[in-house]
Order: C-alpha cells, then structure tokens, then sequence
C-alpha cells in the first residue's frame, strides 16, 4: 500500500487536533490502571469476571470488528464497488449475528467454557481441539498484524515517523493497556471507540452528501464518473462487480451463500475475538442479548461507512482519475484519510484522528485479548504447564499478551505486501474460518459425529481453501475481486462437512451421556432458556423480539437500497 | 476460592462506571470544539465543510450526548455494594447488588 509517500496526503494537524488525540490516550491508559485494579483472578482478565452489561458487551462486539477492515476496507469497497459493498453488512453479518444470539450463545454460555477451542475440547476431545487452538492462534496474530499495520500507516502519515517506528510505538500503546486491564480494558476502550469512530463517520456522511447535492447528486455525480457501470455501483443486487462472477445468478449465489452463509456464519459466529465479548456478559440473557444488541448499530453503520467511501470516488480529485484509470500512487485504501483530509477543519480533523487509531488499537487489542486466552487456557494450560494456581496462569496470560503484540509486529510486514487489507482478511477467514464453522454447525446438530472427524475435518478445510487460494495465485482459476475468497471459503466449508461425514461414518461416536449440553437433540430444553425475570424481564429484552426487529430493518434496508 | 469470594470479585469488577468516562470525554471534546467553533473557525474551514460551521455543530451535539451519559448514570445507577466481603451475608448482597447493577443496561 502507498498511503505514505505521497505528501499530498498528509492530514494537516495542528495543536488542538493532537491535543484531543492525548485526551483520549490518557483516557485509555487511566482505564488500563484503573482495570487493572479489578483483576484479581484468570477469570477477571481473561473473560472480565464474566460481569459486563450487555449495551457495554453488545457495543464492544461490534467494535472489535470494526478496525482495519472496516474502516479502509469498507470505505475502499464502497469507493471501488458502490452499493453492494452493503452485502459485507446486511447480509454478510446481520442474520449471523442474529443466529449467534438465538441458537448457538444457549450452547457457548451454557456450558460455562472460557473459549470458542474449549467448546471443541468437550464436543471432539484433544485433536479438534488441539488443531483449533494452534490455528486460531496463528490467525490472531496474522490478523493482529493487519490492524497494527493500518494502525502504523496512519501514524506514520501524520507524524511522519517511519514506518517501523510507528508499528512498535503503536504496539506498545495496546500492550500497555491489554497487559494491564486484560479483557475488561480492552472491552471499555472499544466502547469509547465506537463513540469516538460514529462522531468521525457522522460529519463526513453529512459534509460529504451536502457537497455532492445530496443523495440524488451523489446518485448523478456516480452515473457521471463511471459511465456503463453505473448500475452495478448503485444497486446492491446482483453485485457482479463485487464477486467478480460475470453470471447474475451465480453471483447471487456467491453473495448468499460464500459470504452470506460460510463466510458470515464462519466469522460471527465462531471467531473468539468476537464470542469472548458475549462470554463476559454477566448472564445467559445478558450474553443472547449481546450479538442482538450489536446488529442494530451494525445495520446503520453501514450507511456511514460506505456512503463516505462513494463521496470520496466522486469528489476527492486523486480519486476520481484514478478511479478513471490514472496511475497516480492513490489506491481505494485511501479513501477515508482523503475524505477527511478535503471535508474536515482542525478539531473535528483531531477527533477523526483519534477515532482511526483507536479503531485500530481496538481491532489490534480485540486480537491480542483473544489470542492470550486461547493461548494461555487451550495451549499452555491444556497441553504444556498442567496443574498450577491461578495467579500462575494470570502470569502466563500477561506475558503471552506480550508475546502476541511481539509477534503482531512481525505479521503487521506480511500484511504491509498486500494490495488490498480487505482481500488478505477474506482470505484469512476463508483459511480458518470457514472449517471452523462447518466442523461446529455439524458437531452441534447430528450427535454421530466422531472426534477424529471434528480434528481430520478442519485440518483437510483450512488445506483446501489454501489450495483454491494457491490456485487462483497461480492463475489457474481466474476469480477476480474478492470472490476467490468466496469460493476458497465455500469450497472449505464442503470439505469440512464431506471429510467429517466420511471419517464418523467409519469411527466410534463419543458416548451420548458426555454430549449432553453439547449437542442439540441431548441438551434439554429447560437447559437452553435463560431467566427472564428481573433486570432480563421485558418484551424488549426477549432475544427473538430483538432478533425478529433487526432481520426487518435489514430487509427493509434491502428494499431501500435494492 | 469459595463461591462467596468469587462473587465478591464479580462486584469489584464492575465498580467503575464506562458511562461516567465516556461522559467525560465527550463532555471535553464537546467544550473544545463548540468554542472552536465560535471563535476560531475561518473561511477557509467553512469553505472545506461545505459552508458548515461542523466544530460548532459537532460541539454542541457532543455536550448532548455527554449529558445524556450523565443523565443514565444518574437515573440508572450502579449499584455498588455498600459491605463487600464484610460479613458473609454482605458478599452474598454485593453480588445480587452487582447483578442488578446494570439494571436498564
């Protein structure tokens, strides 16, 4: 990426805009102090004592997406793909988000387990398991080392140091409060960050609409600019320029199912960086309630991340001709930073500076916090160092938080060789996602499968999604876009489920007394309700109510948008 | 570790309030760009923003919010369990006061 470089793009800081970015850094590091007071056990740091509300969990499930990939990545998809980057949200999210709440958090929060690997442990026994915590390890850590080099690339722009120095600087930031607070740090620094990124996102959306004209001005300034290919930047369906399928059909179908379905379903519903936010709710209701109530901004935030994006392939200058095929050094990554850069005085300008590097820090921190928990209960614990107090894995926590913003730095230049943040991300989750997902939805639902089909399906998934993805390097298929991302997802998701079928067949079931609570026909109903009296009673905080009236307004948004 | 002390910790954990914070930053943020807004904005940073005076209008709407927090806090606030850990009874009331803390959460 050459975000850098290039002295055009540099944002024009001064005092105040600085000013404001310290505020909200000594914020932070006072949260990690004051966090760190409260951690007393494993549990306090790893899951926040499993004590959070769920508006402060919901938000910070959210959040903990919303780093790298949304904030360049989405703006970049809107500026390059127009409306149907809209899929990444409504459907590439929401009913995902929808099923986590409803069907799979009963299982998650009911079995009281510390981690999305440990669930694998009880269902599959030590191979699954063992395979899931290495890979969701690795992933972290390269995943982490996207939004630390996002992160650095945008420090790196507004203060000019070099590039290295901003990746360690900005390392040491999120190691000195996830080290410090743990989970709970983390989670209260994406919920001030979520703020902090919709005051960004909301004067841009508004300044940037008013200097196209509106929304019909910003409908014939994109009709303007890209000529034939107008309608497929302007309705979201059938989004063939999005998946590179030139087939209408087929690209439906690839927007339902590769990232609708496996990649979704894959990232929502078993990525730990997410589901640890929902564990450390502080009850079943609280934690059903936690995905729900992070759709309903997920739905809306939508608008203001990509309709940015839009504006600035219209009005940012460097954009538009490259946008009209110049090769002038700009790429869609830049998008964001260019729109604040025409649209924003000094103020706002500092404000939208602090809200992209704490979005990144979050994104980084969310990655870190997940990768020590898995690292510290499903490896260590698990396989190495058996048997010891509590305060001995707190320890081991801390200095694997360490470990993991070291390595981080080291992946933050794996991700500095890629084009496009968002295609590397795809193609992560497609690797370690996607398996995952059909290894859990097969294991929860049919009670036959076998634990050396749960170990045997994820390690031949993640092998062949990287084989579609070496494929497709090699030129070999020819998928343009990110729908070679689609596919590898999809084809690992048949893999998975045509692997574990094959091997339970020929292997012995664990016995039905231990799957209880595991699996769906052999939990008990009454095991899978929550109480809903108290502070969980109230129609608005019945989860079907609240997952029924999010499923609507993304259709209606659908119909809106169509 | 007992189950009473266990719940003991739960209560301390959620001691400080994430509403107070965010009350604080946006109550600064919103102080500083709604007085930017009136003296030191330009035309040159009316003519960036679309002939918008945003610090004023982004302050302003800050404040709101920050008193918005405040006013939540205020209406729904944590309960903070007055005898953590004193007696055996007070722990067992800090956690039910911790459960119920996030009351209208």
């Amino acid at each position: 990426m050459h975000f850098l470089a290039d002295a055009d793009l540099r944002l024009d800081a001064g005092p105040i805009d600085y000013a404001l970015l310290a505020v909200y850094f000594a914020l932070v590091l006072g949260i990690g102090a004051m966090a760190r007071r409260s951690v007393s056990s494993s549990l306090d740091f790893f899951l926040s004592g499993r004590s959070l509300p769920a508006w402060v969990t919901g938000l910070a499930f959210i959040s903990a997406n919303l780093g790298a990939v949304e904030i360049f990545g989405m703006t970049a998809n809107g500026a390059q793909y127009g409306l149907p980057t809209m899929h990444y949200y409504w459907i590439g999210a929401i009913p995902a988000m929808v099923f986590l709440g409803l069907v799979m958090m009963p299982f998650y929060y009911g079995s009281k387990v510390r981690s999305v690997p440990e669930f694998l442990l009880r269902r599959f026994g030590k191979f699954a398991h063992l395979t899931n915590g290495i890979s969701f390890a690795l992933a972290q850590v390269l995943i982490a080392g996207v939004n630390l080099f996002a992160l650095a690339t945008v420090v790196n722009l507004l203060l000019g140091w070099p590039l290295w120095l901003s990746v360690v600087v900005a390392a040491v930031i999120v190691l000195a409060y996830t080290s410090l607070g743990g989970l709970s740090a983390a989670v209260y620094n994406e919920v001030m960050q979520f703020f902090v990124i919709v005051a960004m996102l909301l004067p841009l959306t508004f300044l940037g609409l008013k200097r196209v004209g509106g929304w019909q001005g910003l409908v014939d300034k994109v009709a303007g600019t890209t000529g034939s290919s107008a309608a497929d930047q302007l309705s979201s369906w059938p989004g063939t320029n999005l998946t590179g399928i030139g087939n209408a059909t087929l690209s439906v179908l690839g927007i339902v199912f590769g990232l609708g379905f496996v990649l979704s379903f894959g990232y929502w519903t078993t990525n730990f960086a997410e589901v640890q936010r929902a564990m450390s709710a502080k009850s079943m209701s609280a934690a059903r309630r936690t995905p729900l109530i992070g759709a309903y901004p997920k739905t809306l935030i939508a608008l203001i991340i990509i309709i940015p994006g839009m504006i600035a392939a219209v009005i940012v200058p460097e954009l538009r001709e490259m946008k009209a095929g110049a090769e002038n050094g700009v790429t869609y990554n830049n998008a964001i930073l260019l729109l604040i850069r025409d649209l924003l005085p000094n103020g706002m300008l500092g404000i939208a500076i602090t809200g992209l590097l704490a979005a990144f820090m979050a994104g980084m921190a969310a990655n870190v916090s997940s990768f020590n928990t898995v690292f510290t209960y499903d490896i260590w614990q698990a396989y190495i160092v058996k048997d010891k107090p509590d305060d001995y894995y707190l320890r081991v926590g801390r200095v694997a938080t360490v470990a993991g913003c070291v390595v981080a730095i080291g992946t933050a230049f794996i991700a500095s060789s890629f084009n496009n943040i968002m295609d590397y991300l795809q193609t992560l989750f497609g690797f370690f996602n996607a398996p995952l997902f059909a290894t859990f939805i097969l294991g929860m639902f049919w009670k036959r499968m076998t634990p050396l089909a749960g170990g045997l399906g994820l390690i031949f998934g993640t092998a062949s999604a990287v084989t579609v993805d070496l494929l497709n390097r090699a030129e070999v298929l020819d998928l343009a876009g990110q729908g070679a991302s689609f596919v590898a997802a999809s084809v690992a998701f048949v893999v998975d489920i045509a692997v574990s079928v094959g091997v339970s067949l020929v292997t012995k079931p664990k016995p039905e007394s231990e799957l209880r609570g595991l699996v769906w026909s052999l939990t008990p109903r009454d095991q899978l309700r929550h109480d809903d009296t108290g502070e969980n009673s109230g129609w608005y905080r019945k989860p079907v109510v609240l997952g029924a009236g999010v499923l609507a307004l993304t259709v209606v948004l659908n119909i809106v948008f169509w | 570790m007992t189950e009473k002390v266990v719940a003991e910790k739960k209560a301390k954990a959620g001691l400080f309030d994430l509403r107070g914070i965010l009350a604080l930053l946006f109550g600064v943020y919103g102080v500083v760009l709604t007085v930017m807004g009136l003296v030191s904005t330009s035309q040159a940073d009316l003519d960036k923003a679309a002939g918008v005076n945003i610090n004023l209008w982004m302050g302003v709407f800050m404040l709101v919010v920050a008193l918005a927090f405040l006013a939540w806090a205020r209406l729904r606030p944590l309960a903070v369990p007055e005898t953590t850990g004193e007696t055996a009874t007070g722990s067992t009331a800090g956690s039910t006061a911790a459960t119920e803390g996030g009351r209208g959460n």
